[in-house]
């Protein structure tokens, strides 16, 4: 169950990041996960439900982007993203590659942000 | 009200674990150490290979520590301590893996001298400790001859995490019917080309080329 661990470095990273921005309250995160990242979504969104509780995301709404395992293939010279996890092969010509682009990701991709008393923040970082 | 405004932030979720394990690693790179990371599910082996690790590096004149994580008690430690090692245990009440912080806070409590070789054992889990950079040179994964050939498909992220696996408790294949070119395909389908290591820590089988390896990985 380390998903509350990470639960509470998402909330961690949107509360800094809104009050580096003069936000007031985070009203959504977008995380970006991996299907190698070992992560599990709805595992995640109970997390997060916890680990917001008295924090500026207290009532911000957490969106996963489940982000597809994408392998080099060194015989096509293409990349492809794979239905599957494994086997690590790429899928056109099905020789095994371990040459990933992606599938690791986890990342607080973005935030919405709103100001105090509904204020707007001020536009960029 | 007025609607919300939407900024990126594009950072990684586990950016301090990251920032913290890669201070370490450049640590560990400047003092010519070579840090082991051992992963695996619980019971396939990793305190008995590790120990016999220690007495062996020891016994070849290396300065090998260990640092062995579990969510309670400090029987590993123990264990570990046997070898003549020093050995630290951390105790991580509940949490399913070990953080770079925590390593760094064991390793400041250590005395200072040099250490050729420092292995960190895990907690015994395959899912949780994935995406945990403590630092290390190198990620070990086992892979008991009784846990099913097929173990690697079923936690591909930790498996494809790894530089290398190591197959222990070879003893007991036959006993176990252990199908070994079904578990080096497995291996080979969430890690292509990853070396692998067959081992009995308890008969010496495959110990001389596991220790050959770690001696490679020396500076």
């Amino acid at each position: 169950m380390h998903e509350l661990s990470i639960a509470m470095r998402v909330v961690d990273l949107a509360a800094a990041r809104c009050r580096d921005a003069g936000g007031d309250i985070v009203t959504a995160v977008t995380v970006r996960v991996g299907r190698l990242a070992a992560v599990h979504g709805g595992a995640l969104a109970a997390a997060f439900e916890m680990a917001r509780e008295g924090t500026p995301l207290a009532e911000a709404t957490l969106r996963v982007v489940d982000v597809p395992v994408r392998v080099w293939c060194p015989q096509c010279r293409a990349e492809a993203d794979l239905t599957d996890v494994v086997p690590l092969a790429c899928p056109a010509c099905g020789r095994p590659t371990g040459d990933l682009r992606a599938g690791h990701e986890l990342e607080v991709e973005s935030i919405e942000v709103v100001g105090p008393r509904g204020d707007t923040v001020g536009a960029g970082a | 009200m007025s609607e919300p405004r939407i900024l990126e932030v594009r950072t990684s979720i586990l950016k301090r674990n990251d920032e913290v394990a890669r201070e370490m690693r450049e640590e560990f790179r400047r003092a010519g150490m070579v840090v082991v990371n051992l992963v695996s599910s619980p019971g396939s082996g990793k305190t008995r290979l590790l120990y016999e690790t220690l007495v062996r590096l020891r016994r070849a004149g290396r300065r090998v520590a260990a640092i062995v994580g579990d969510v309670e008690t400090d029987r590993d430690a123990r264990r570990l301590g046997a070898s003549g090692a020093p050995v630290r245990q951390i105790m991580t009440h509940g949490l399913c893996h070990l953080e770079a912080e925590m390593v760094r806070r064991e390793l400041l409590a250590w005395p200072s001298e040099h250490v050729d070789c420092l292995f960190i054992e895990n907690v015994g889990n395959l899912v949780c400790p994935t995406s945990w950079d403590l630092g290390e040179s190198l990620r070990v994964a086992l892979l008991s001859v009784a846990e099913g050939e097929d173990k690697p498909l079923k936690y591909p992220g930790l498996f494809n995490t790894a530089d290398v696996a190591v197959i222990t408790k070879t003893d007991l294949a036959e006993a176990c019917d252990f199908d070994r070119a079904a578990a080096l395909d497995a291996l080979a389908a969430v890690r292509p080309g990853m070396p692998v290591i067959e081992t009995s820590a308890k008969s010496g089988a495959g110990l001389d080329a596991w220790i050959t390896f770690l001696e490679a990985r020396r500076p």
